[in-house]
């Protein structure tokens, strides 16, 4: 992403046009979005709508029918794909974990391949560990031995190993109980903001996506429905469907009878 | 990585040893071979030749092919097999200067008759015989239900039940395929009524048995004599001059005398030939653990070297398997159709490619051991979940790193369950080696099969199940040590 000698750009991630489907079934549809660098960007919308589809594009996970990605304002190739994803964390829903290796050994597979020593990864993990509120001794236990909270504590440390310039998010906070789901989006804002990097970040909770990212973008059946802060969202919605999507997120109240 | 290091060291010490050969005798897996084989040998060791004596091969054609790739230099056969069997252009009567022509340009030598005329014949108790008046094969024609007995042998050969049933136009239709050294139990235990048998088997007198008069002369003559290669009357002049010393002097008598001592008295083949030639046998030295402890080192040499050939193609074969799932549905296909072909077929067809003794036996353990680790190693891989697949993708690691330290080490369970299972049915099968020339456990289950010993049966069986249940029990420890500890914990909810 240093490429601000020539051609400067702004965005770190693009989409043209992009349309991708898996035989019958659409999951985008035209759709073209640009992420600028530094933002913090929430994909919203429901299960089917397309926003897992589009992360997986953007780290060549899967490959567009139609139209372009561009990364650092470059169409991405198949040739730099595995740079692209060591500079580019990755966090899915239930972490990812490899089940034979320990927290540290979870950490330390992709930088022990680059030649990082064992110090250096256990010292990273170490500070990775204070950065997400883990406790040390976490480190040496397996996957299987992990709370929920833990494993995806060290799903975003292993995303951040090589202090990767983008974060991508799937889901990442879906399988929590809520009391841990709270503490952790308390715990992801402050990291974000504390990093400044390109963020982009899938949810189907309003709320979540409001409180992690300055901005939303609605999408519905493979389209971006809406693209704008939750404000243009509640107030000025360009379809029924926003206002539909939005209120859909139930406030803390009794059931009237 | 360790691990691993250390286990191949280990199995690179059991491998084999070889050593150079004497002159190589062979024997067919019955009494009266086996003692010919002992006779040569130590009529060799009186003319000061070095021999061995690979006994119990199997039948005529394992023997053929053997004496033909130069795997022994010698075997004793009978001249009806070889007119009827091993060159079918002659006349079923020749005599032994014509086929001495005949078997020249193969570069196989024939000595003169040893003496005696071993043929087959038909016979039956002689108290039912007797009841049932009948002393010629052509007194069996009334008599369509009366049950045979026959040879596995001498039900395929063209010299034997085909031919003979055409020529007397026998009705009998229930006949029934039995190895020959059980089917004089058969007989006498009356579950059949007749039974072909050899003219010079030492039970005929010692079950009271009536041998069928050949009043049509279907059998032909089946002189015993010696096959060699020709190639010793330049490589060991000796052998060749001691064999064709034997001609003409162990009578038909003098033959069942020495197969009734091995097969009614329970004399070792050795010291019967010995006997007849009056040297001194070989000290035995051989105690029984000494026995068994070289048989278990050439059993677990053939289960290992087999094993661990199919370990480095098997799990290759299984990861190209789960990556290209078409290609790896035709390769998995394959070695499911090595895996019908009965052991014995198995075995023989690999004596034209590697001649007799271990090597073929470790090819045809070798392809039974692909199909579970193929199919297991394959299994492994495909059931890794798609997210943790995509998990390594997504780390950026290239695709030989993710099969290395994820996809491998999370299938390796499944892939040592495969090992295993290849491994415990090579040890049942490596038994049938022995057939071959092979060795291992399986070697005094032939014998005992032979001579009706069940201790001797015993000898090979009890040590081949113990070998299995080792076996089984090694591979769990190995799984347990190998696998991972995160991959043995349930995962906390």
């Amino acid at each position: 992403m240093q490429n601000a000698s020539n051609a400067p750009t702004e965005a770190a991630f693009e989409v043209n046009r992009v349309s991708k489907r898996y035989g019958s079934i659409v999951a985008l549809d035209d759709v073209s979005l640009s992420f600028p660098r530094g933002s913090t960007t929430a994909l919203i919308g429901s299960s089917g709508s397309g926003k897992s589809t589009l992360l997986r594009l953007l780290l060549g996970l899967e490959w567009p029918d139609r139209g372009e990605v561009k990364v650092d304002g470059h169409v991405l190739e198949k040739a730099q794909v595995l740079a692209l994803r060591r500079r580019t964390g990755y966090v899915i829903q239930d972490g990812g974990l490899f089940p034979h290796l320990t927290a540290l050994g979870n950490l330390g597979l992709l930088p022990y391949h680059l030649g990082w020593s064992r110090d250096r990864i256990r010292s990273r993990a170490e500070e990775l560990a204070a950065l997400t509120d883990l406790a040390q001794d976490v480190l040496e236990r397996y996957p299987a031995e992990l709370s929920g909270g833990q494993r995806q504590r060290v799903a975003l440390m292993r995303g951040l190993m090589l202090n990767p310039d983008a974060l991508l998010l799937d889901e990442p906070l879906g399988a929590l109980d809520p009391i841990v789901r709270h503490e952790l989006q308390d715990q992801l804002k402050s990291i974000f903001d504390q990093l400044g990097k390109t963020v982009i970040v899938v949810t189907h909770d309003v709320a979540e996506a409001a409180w992690l990212a300055d901005r939303l973008v609605l999408m519905r059946n493979g389209k971006v429905v809406q693209d704008g802060r939750l404000e243009d969202l509640q107030q000025r919605p360009v379809d029924p469907f926003v206002t539909h999507f939005v209120q859909a997120q139930r406030t803390l109240q009794r059931p009237s009878a | 990585m360790k691990r691993w290091i250390v286990l191949a060291l280990a199995c690179l010490a059991i491998s084999p040893v070889w050593s150079a050969a004497p002159v190589r005798i062979g024997s067919k897996a019955f009494t009266e071979s086996v003692i010919l084989g002992e006779v040569a040998r130590l009529a060799a060791r009186q003319a000061g030749v070095a021999a061995e004596h690979k006994r119990e091969l199997g039948g005529t054609s394992i023997l053929w092919s053997a004496l033909q790739h130069g795997d022994i230099d010698a075997y004793p056969e009978y001249t009806g097999t070889i007119t009827h069997e091993l060159l079918k252009n002659l006349a079923p009567d020749a005599d032994i200067p014509t086929l001495r022509a005949a078997l020249k340009p193969l570069g196989i030598g024939i000595t003169d008759s040893l003496g005696f005329n071993d043929t087959y014949a038909i016979g039956m108790r002689e108290d039912r015989a007797a009841q049932l008046g009948i002393s010629r094969i052509s007194d069996l024609l009334p008599h369509p239900d009366l049950r045979l007995g026959l040879s596995n042998e001498f039900m395929d050969r063209s010299d034997g039940w085909p031919g003979l049933r055409q020529r007397y136009g026998l009705p009998q239709t229930q006949v029934r395929g039995l190895d020959h050294a059980l089917s004089y139990r058969a007989l006498a235990s009356n579950a059949v009524d007749a039974i072909d048998l050899y003219s010079t088997d030492a039970e005929i007198p010692y079950y009271h048995l009536r041998t069928l008069d050949d009043d049509r002369h279907y059998f032909p003559h089946y002189d015993a004599i010696f096959l060699y290669r020709l190639s010793l009357e330049q490589s060991s002049p000796e052998f060749v001059k001691a064999l064709q010393a034997l001609s003409g002097r162990i009578g038909e008598d003098a033959m069942r005398q020495m197969n009734a001592m091995v097969k009614l008295h329970g004399e070792k083949e050795t010291v019967v030939a010995a006997a007849f030639l009056g040297v001194q046998p070989d000290s035995d030295g051989a105690s029984f653990w000494s026995r068994l402890l070289q048989r278990t080192v050439e059993h677990l040499r053939l289960v290992l070297v087999s094993l661990i050939a199919a370990v480095l193609l098997a799990v290759p074969l299984g990861v190209f398997a789960a990556r290209s799932r078409r290609l790896g549905q035709i390769v998995m296909a394959l070695t499911g159709v090595l895996q019908t072909i009965p052991s014995l077929a198995m075995f023989v067809f690999m004596i034209p490619l590697f001649g007799i003794g271990t090597w073929p036996a470790v090819a045809a353990l070798f392809l039974y051991s692909l199909l579970p680790i193929v199919r297991n190693t394959y299994t492994g891989l495909v059931g890794i979940p798609p997210d943790l697949r995509e998990s390594a993708a997504a780390l950026g690691l290239p695709r030989g790193v993710r099969l290395r330290r994820v996809e491998l080490p999370m299938a390796l369970r499944s892939i040592l369950a495969g090992v295993k299972t290849a491994a415990v049915i090579n040890v049942g099968t490596a038994t049938l080696g022995a057939l071959i020339g092979a060795g291992g456990y399986g070697q005094p289950i032939v014998t005992g099969i032979r001579l009706d010993d069940i201790g001797l049966i015993l000898e090979g069986a009890i040590p081949a199940a113990l070998m299995a249940l080792a076996v089984q029990g090694l591979f769990e420890g190995i799984e347990h040590w190998l696998t991972p500890r995160g991959m043995r914990l349930e995962a906390r909810q």
